[in-house]
């Protein structure tokens, strides 16, 4: 009995205990979980899933900035990056309140601009260096820094989720019964939308340094995507989300280490499997609706 | 006699048109392209004032991942040979050539090159052939042979000259060679080991007998897995290896966090796959070498 509980803990803590990598991979990874994957479930509901794909690539033109003013540093890029980030998100916002564009839409058109002058700066540079490879992290590169920065957004980015939720969560659901509740439509949901957006932004920046673009988007929308199929409630969604992320987290971590598989990959991947068991079992997955649908029937 | 005369006419003219193209030609030196700096040093040194060497991946650039511009193409077009590294080094240079219609010649530099495959790793399912062969000395003597070869080839009057310079910097390339060997020779095998940030320097180490340790793939876009890193400080750990290097054009964080996590220092920057630029410790290709066997050797009397 007590080998057994050796073996296991082994295999589960030893890698944490020998390695100090592998412990500033997990804690950036939880860190996240619990910062990014309620806003993934928000982002869902508001149609945007793909907002974190859009904004890796909208990033360029800041960090293309932060290398020609600074060189080759990587908190000036950074610093560009979040500025660029901030920017598209925000102009995206004030398109999609003043026009009758969605936001998904005003913000592809926003993100492609961005792109296309990122590659535009960067060759007038001369230079054809691969400047958002050398920017952004991989889940085992995680160094001090990089881990006070995630821990300091998400810290800022859970007091002002719980700060913001019923607004966020009324405009979320009914943007026209909050405006006419405001009597105009440039009110408090304008800016509640911001802020959100500001969050979400920040949080992927932060993500993209530590971790890389896979896993800062992965755990911010893979784990929301399957949350969803378990509740009707909006909370227990938000710690399902955060919850699913941390598992993967934490499997994906230990997989690698065992299995000798690349760190990122291997941990969107088991994000990947919750989702596939959702998928099948959750009450609004595949096989709960095909065994109601006789009742319905009936 | 009418004949004859004639036949002088003749001949001294076409001595006099011969005379004048050459003269046409040293004036006007012939445009060529090479795909990367190191190529373009080489080209450089082979074809001296008789050629316009433009370089497409510039110093520090990752010619892994270079994409070409319109501009790049017209480069190419305008030029009368194109001078690229082969053994898959550079994709993107071939569907270049092919794109903008270029017809000219082309040199594979490291033509008739010995490769060398890369040790199938994990997360590299199959073995690779490894294309940084201009990191053995004694391999760009034959790029130098095949870049003479092919600036003949397209001028045809200077072929004396190509092969001179080539001889000459081959000599160069062997001085280098014994003086490296000799250098390393000197440190025990056991201690002929270093880590760096990508794995650009088998053929040297191959060469020289030195261990190269590398926490990333070949190519600079691979992710290297948790028990991969964790082996590696491990065996930093072990060994008591102190050498450890990053490269002028990749993320320096995991190596940096890695060293740190073992309990050793950064030493300093290799170049592998790019020049520095004209002010940096390696704006040509033997000043590249000598720079990195300088650190190299520093590097490992550490361990």
């Amino acid at each position: 009995m007590s080998t057994t509980l050796q073996t296991l803990w082994d295999l589960i803590v030893g890698p944490f205990a020998e390695f100090a990598f592998m412990r500033r991979a997990l804690v950036a990874t939880l860190t996240l979980a619990i910062s990014a994957a309620p806003l993934g479930v928000f982002l869902t509901l508001r149609r945007m899933s793909l907002l974190g794909d859009a904004l890796s690539h909208a990033v360029l033109p800041g960090v293309a900035v932060g290398f020609m003013l600074a060189g080759l540093s990587l908190p000036a890029m950074a610093l560009g990056g979040v500025a660029a980030g901030l920017l598209v998100a925000a102009i995206a916002g004030v398109i999609s309140r003043a026009t009758t564009l969605k936001e998904d839409a005003s913000l592809a058109a926003m993100y492609l601009l961005a792109l296309a002058v990122g590659v535009t700066l960067i060759s007038r540079q001369g230079s054809q260096l691969d400047l958002l490879h050398i920017l952004f992290g991989s889940a085992l590169g995680v160094d001090a820094p990089g881990l006070l920065l995630v821990a300091g957004v998400a810290s800022v980015s859970v007091i002002l989720l719980a700060a913001l939720y019923r607004g966020l969560v009324l405009e979320t659901f009914d943007p026209v019964f909050l405006a006419a509740a405001a009597g105009r439509s440039w009110n408090r949901g304008w800016v509640w939308q911001q802020v959100f957006l500001m969050l979400v932004v920040v949080n992927l920046v932060a993500g993209f340094q530590t971790l890389g673009t896979l896993m800062a988007v992965g755990l911010m929308m893979l784990p929301a995507v399957s949350a969803r199929l378990w509740h009707d409630s909006l909370a227990a969604q938000l710690l399902n989300a955060s919850a699913q992320a941390a598992v993967a987290g934490v499997a994906g971590l230990l997989l690698s280490y065992h299995l000798d598989t690349p760190s990122g990959p291997t941990i969107i991947g088991c994000a990947g499997v919750l989702y596939l068991v959702s998928l099948l079992v959750s009450p609004g997955g595949w096989l709960p609706q095909i065994l109601k649908r006789p009742h319905r029937v009936g | 006699m009418k004949r004859n005369t004639l036949k002088r006419i003749a001949l001294s003219a076409l001595v006099a048109s011969g005379l004048f193209s050459t003269q046409a030609k040293a004036a006007e030196p012939l445009p060529v392209v090479a795909s990367f700096s190191i190529l373009g040093d080489l080209v450089k040194v082979v074809g001296g004032e008789r050629v316009a060497v433009t370089t497409l991946a510039g110093p520090d650039a990752d010619a892994h991942e270079f994409t070409p511009s319109p501009a790049h193409a017209r480069t190419v077009l305008s030029a009368k040979l194109f001078v690229v590294n082969g053994l898959s080094f550079e994709p993107w240079a071939q569907k270049l050539a092919k794109s903008a219609g270029y017809k000219g010649e082309t040199v594979v530099a490291s033509k008739g090159v010995k490769p060398r495959q890369m040790a199938a790793e994990a997360g590299h399912a199959h073995a690779e052939t490894d294309p940084h062969a201009w990191q053995n000395p004694l391999n760009v003597v034959q790029y130098m042979n095949n870049i003479a070869a092919g600036l003949a080839k397209v001028d045809p009057s200077g072929a004396a000259i190509y092969q001179t310079n080539a001889e000459a910097y081959a000599q160069q390339l062997k001085d280098f060679d014994a003086q490296a060997k000799a250098q390393f020779d000197a440190i025990a095998p056991t201690k002929r080991k270093v880590i760096t940030s990508h794995d650009a320097f088998g053929y040297l180490a191959a060469r020289y007998g030195i261990t190269m340790l590398a926490p990333e793939g070949v190519n600079t876009d691979s992710e290297p897995s948790a028990k991969h890193v964790a082996q590696l400080i491990r065996q930093i750990k072990r060994e008591k290896i102190k050498a450890v290097f990053v490269e002028n054009m990749s993320n320096p964080k995991l190596i940096a966090q890695l060293s740190k996590d073992a309990g050793v220092s950064v030493d300093a920057t290799l170049y592998s796959d790019a020049l520095s630029k004209a002010s940096g410790p390696a704006p040509t290709y033997m000043k590249m070498m000598n720079h990195n066997l300088a650190q190299l050797v520093a590097g490992m009397q550490q361990n």
